[in-house]
């Protein structure tokens, strides 16, 4: 019955969404980590999301999914400030700001909720659709 | 005797498989709404299944020898097609999350049609059987 594999692929992307919006919360919160040298500061974290590919010995019927294959640090150079008296500025007066972009964050923050919502409406219906078959005749 | 206990479901046994297959098609394209590079696929459901009414789908390969074996799954006529997006996005995804959810609601609206009509059949049996 393909309509339980609904709930496995609709899981799937609730998991990466979930990902994507944890990422994002942790890029948002430190937006502001300073630090005194580019190393040392936090870089932007972003999933990469990928089509589960189906196995073979699946009847080909089975759903595809989608899987987080990995999280990768932004490479974007470090804004720096020119900020002397702050406690971690460098011996030119330099400190270092994560190279988050605040704005992409938010909008990846909205795009990812409206992901989750879309993905938990899909496992609702497919979930009433499953109730009423299982009533049938009855 | 017009219908005979064995197909009471007639073409929407048929129907509903499609409806469900359809379902989790649908469904997999809302999933990789984000995946770069996915293409939205969906299945031709009139015509699968008017092929499957006429007993005319063609198994995807051909088979000259009785031992020859098709890849499985194929009975249901489930041939993927890809759509053809409005309006692509530059990461090659060519989900419209607004058309899926549309297509999604509408087929799950047919398939709970598709149950009643079934359930339908299945009193009707039940009174006749009973002879109320």
């Amino acid at each position: 019955m393909s309509l339980f594999n609904v709930f496995d692929v609709a899981g799937s992307a609730l998991n990466a969404q979930s990902i994507r919006l944890n990422t994002t919360s942790s890029n948002l919160a430190n937006a502001n980590s300073a630090s005194s040298s580019t190393n040392e500061t936090y870089r932007a974290r972003q999933p990469v999301f990928a089509t589960m590919l189906s196995n073979e010995f699946d009847d080909g019927q089975g759903g595809v999914g989608v899987q987080v294959l990995g999280i990768v640090e932004s490479q974007d150079p470090s804004r720096m400030e020119y900020k002397p008296g702050h406690p971690l500025a460098d011996d030119k007066g330099y400190v270092y700001m994560p190279n988050v972009n605040v704005i992409e964050e938010m909008t990846n923050m909205i795009s990812a909720s409206r992901s989750y919502q879309t993905n938990v409406e899909v496992m609702n219906t497919a979930k009433q659709m499953l109730m009423r078959t299982i009533s049938l005749g009855q | 005797m017009a219908t005979s206990i064995d197909n009471v479901f007639g073409l929407h046994e048929n129907a509903m498989h499609l409806q469900s297959r359809r379902a989790q098609l649908l469904s997999q394209n809302l999933a990789n709404s984000d995946t770069p590079g996915y293409k939205a696929k969906d299945i031709d459901f009139d015509a699968t299944l008017k092929g499957l009414k006429n007993g005319s789908f063609q198994a995807p390969l051909k088979s000259t020898q009785a031992g020859h074996i098709q890849p499985k799954g194929y009975h249901q006529g489930a041939e993927q097609l890809y759509r053809q997006p409005m309006q692509p996005s530059l990461d090659g995804n060519t989900v419209e999350p607004q058309i899926e959810m549309a297509e999604f609601t509408e087929n799950s609206m047919r398939y709970l049609m598709t149950l009643r009509i079934m359930s339908g059949r299945i009193n009707k049996m039940l009174s006749a059987i009973r002879g109320e």
